[in-house]
């Protein structure tokens, strides 16, 4: 279809099964606007979207973006810009059930999109949510309300681990301590939310499942 | 002996009696609920009482004035469903849920039409002169699916949430549709020729009366919700501001021919938030109860009159075409939700199982608004054979489709709802998906459906709550409301198991009451314990929980009829011991 050089060459991991050409050419363009028609993004690029400034999570999801183990780099940190093979990996998260997908898909398909999640929660990529991290997430969720003061917010996040800590490790004896969040204590802790039907955005329509991990 | 003054209040007042004494009777025997759904019990009552006024009088009981049904009886009852919907899974799912109502409606009125015409070609059958307009017009009340059945048989076989969502929603919604195609065929019996114009001006039509339903609902819920912001010294009329508005909104969409059930759930819908915020506790209360009281004699009314109405001489019993109704209404609902449901699937609108697709085919039950169009018909020579077929239909659907939904909803395991008590933690994990899901649209520059709940959010936020709401100082997070619910209850237990008697001697009873709950002492890392009970950090925290104990509201569903959510004795108790405490404080 004519793209230039940026475009992954067929057959690359993931992407040319994940989403439909059209959809790749929807995303181009996208990115083309954002980097400015430079072959990579930085996180300034991110700026220029006038909506997002009043996301309060907003940081998390620029950090996302740029987070290599979500880029599936095998390493670990930030990178510095991405290109749009990167762009594609990261959107293809988002992308919806398939109605004829088994059971082994489904969980990996699941399992896939909640370490997504869990690496925006983990934000030291030490492997655990700790009490820390988890009072960040709710402060940044409540700073929309400025009537709310810190300590409740703060008060708010011990609360959720609490709860999470008797989810995920039951009762605990009294000099017992509680490390953090692990991502299979993750798991559990959306074991009641269907992830796989309310993670995506609609648009990105998929013709084929990815085979490739 | 004076009975001609008090005749009309007291038959009322009898019915009404009979109706809840036959409630008292039915959950007297435990095991009967769960067979047999109260509908039928209920119709049953009817059909014995109609049988022995048949018998007494040796003529024809009252039937059920329409008039009567569309103003008084089933308004509470919509406005019951619209209150408590839960806006979450219903705005998540109103792609479907409108194609359902709508296409599906249509879908079924023209199929049902065109078949028994039909069938009534045949010779042998002897209704050659049911014409096709007439048949068009019997599909198109025979069609919808009724919320009032809907109601009476889900609310107690308790599915998974996003299905009941999608029947019932589909259920209050095609009553748009209902009323346009209705008026549509009757002024076409009427007319001598029909022109393509009139056709066209038949769907605009839809347009009009969906649409304007709307618009009349949201303008007098906000007028509702602005009146509730000055009524500070006159607690005890707050109730009744939301009754009035609501039946208004009902009343004002009947006139102008809109869609009054649309009306006043677009009603109900857009002044919960902002008026009960607004209204006192003990007002809220009574706006729950009175609610519920009244949308609970109302059904019990419908379904007794529809047993009393089946009896006596109104009908003709035509068993050919009435036997193909019955097949035609079950064989074009199976098809219009699997044509659709794949449409849905396909197009990632919604994932729906097959087992749900079988639920909701099957679960579409007719109920007293057929029942009520049909006997509004104008009278011409075939109308007895509509009726007769329109009773049949009703009892097949609340009978047989009635009793035996749960044993099959058991029997094929469709997802259950999930019986979990509300944690902090899931809103959080909701919220942080909501940002992030708005935020990636943002990125990809598609106007999705966070990307429009955001903007509506932000909308209301600016502008909407600022003349709405009263005191405008804490727009609450559910995260907070969620998390200050759960810190009131921890506190309950607390009063119950008697530890509030022992008064700790420093201020953070609370704080230390939640972190050393049920569970053991989990000591939480990273944090000394003593920072978080820092006595200023606990005072102003209190006092934010002090001011809003009286505020905090209920938000989960409340589907059942019997009781509300949240209704213990101890509750009342031990919320009065904490009030105490933290005024001595």
């Amino acid at each position: 279809r004519g793209v230039p050089g940026a475009f992954p060459a067929p057959g690359t991991s993931l992407l040319s099964l994940a989403v439909t050409s059209e959809q790749i050419e929807h995303l181009h363009r996208r990115f083309k606007q954002l980097s400015q028609d430079q072959l990579t993004i930085r996180k300034e690029n991110f700026d220029s979207i006038p909506d997002l400034e009043f996301n309060p999570i907003r940081g998390k999801i620029v950090h996302a973006f740029f987070d290599k183990r979500n880029l599936r780099q095998g390493s670990d940190g930030l990178a510095d810009e991405i290109n749009f093979e990167d762009f594609l990996t990261i959107m293809s998260y988002f992308r919806p059930i398939e109605m004829n997908m088994d059971e082994e898909q489904l969980d990996r398909f699941r399992k896939e999109k909640l370490k997504f999640l869990f690496h925006m929660y983990d934000s030291d990529h030490d492997g655990k949510i700790t009490l820390q991290e988890y009072r960040n997430v709710v402060e940044e969720l409540l700073s929309g309300n400025p009537h709310l003061e810190k300590e409740s917010a703060r008060s708010i996040a011990d609360g959720a681990m609490m709860e999470a800590a008797s989810i995920c490790v039951g009762q605990m004896g009294p000099d017992q301590v509680y490390e953090g969040i692990t991502f299979e204590d993750f798991l559990k802790m959306w074991q009641g939310i269907d992830i796989e039907t309310k993670m995506h955005v609609r648009f990105l329509n998929v013709d084929t499942i990815a085979h490739c991990y | 002996l004076d009975y001609q003054h008090v005749q009309v209040p007291f038959e009322i007042t009898l019915w009404i009696m009979l109706a809840s004494l036959a409630k008292i009777g039915f959950h007297l025997y435990n095991k009967l609920p769960s067979v047999v759904p109260e509908s039928c019990l209920l119709i049953f009552v009817g059909l014995i009482m109609g049988g022995i006024i048949y018998g007494l009088n040796d003529r024809s009981p009252p039937v059920m004035d329409s008039d009567i049904f569309f103003l008084y009886l089933l308004p509470p009852i919509v406005l019951d469903a619209g209150y408590f919907m839960p806006s979450r899974p219903f705005f998540e799912n109103i792609g479907t849920i409108l194609l359902y109502a709508v296409v599906g409606t249509i879908w079924n009125v023209f199929g049902i039409g065109f078949s028994l015409y039909g069938i009534c070609q045949v010779k042998a059958f002897r209704l050659q002169d049911v014409s096709l307009l007439h048949n068009l017009l019997f599909g198109s009340l025979i069609a919808a699916v009724d919320p009032v059945a809907v109601l009476a048989v889900f609310e107690e076989i308790h599915v998974n949430e996003k299905l009941h969502i999608l029947v019932f929603g589909e259920s209050l919604l095609n009553d748009a549709v209902t009323v346009v195609l209705y008026k549509l065929f009757r002024s076409f019996c009427e007319m001598p020729t029909i022109k393509s114009v009139d056709v066209f001006a038949g769907v605009g039509k839809f347009f009009v009366v969906g649409l304007g339903g709307v618009l009349v609902g949201l303008s007098f819920g906000f007028t509702a919700a602005f009146t509730t912001r000055f009524t500070k010294d006159i607690r005890v009329i707050e109730p009744l501001f939301v009754f009035l508005y609501s039946y208004l909104s009902y009343l004002t969409a009947e006139m102008f021919h809109l869609s009054g059930i649309v009306a006043i759930i677009s009603c109900a819908m857009g002044m919960k938030r902002y008026v009960e915020a607004n209204i006192s506790l003990k007002s809220h209360t009574t706006v729950k109860y009175f609610m519920k009281m009244w949308s609970s004699v109302s059904d019990t009314l419908i379904f007794i009159f529809l047993g009393v109405s089946t009896i006596g001489e109104n009908h003709e019993w035509n068993w050919p075409y009435i036997c193909f109704t019955v097949i035609f209404c079950l064989i074009w609902r199976a098809l219009g939700v699997l044509v659709l449901t794949f449409f849905v699937n396909r197009f990632h609108v919604n994932t729906i199982t097959s087992k749900d697709q079988f639920i909701i085919a099957y679960g579409g039950l007719r109920g007293a608004i057929c029942f009520s169009l049909v006997f509004l018909l104008p009278d011409f020579h075939r109308k007895k054979l509509f009726i007769a077929a329109t009773t049949v239909v009703i009892l097949f659907t609340v009978f047989v489709q009635g009793m035996t939904i749960r044993p099959l909803v058991d029997l094929l395991a469709v997802k259950r709802k999930r019986e979990s008590a509300p944690t902090v933690g899931e809103q959080i994990h909701i919220r942080f998906l909501d940002h992030l899901l708005a935020g990636i649209e943002d990125i990809s520059g598609h106007w999705g459906q966070y990307y429009w709940k955001d903007k509506l959010e932000y909308f209301n936020s600016k502008y909407l709550q600022k003349i709405l709401l009263r005191e405008y100082d804490q727009p609450k997070s559910s995260i907070v409301l969620v998390y200050e619910k759960l810190e009131r209850k921890h506190a309950i237990e607390l009063a119950q198991a008697g530890q509030l008697g022992h008064g700790p001697a420093h201020p953070s009873f609370l704080c230390s009451a939640f972190l050393c709950s049920s569970s053991d002492r989990a000591v939480i890392t990273d944090q000394k314990l003593e920072d978080t009970l820092n006595p200023d950090v606990l005072d102003n925290m209190q006092e934010i929980l002090a001011r809003n104990l009286y505020r905090i509201r209920r938000t989960g569903p409340a589907y059942n009829r019997h009781t509300l959510p949240g209704d213990s004795e101890p509750t009342e108790r031990a919320k009065e011991i904490l009030i105490l405490r933290h005024k001595s404080l």
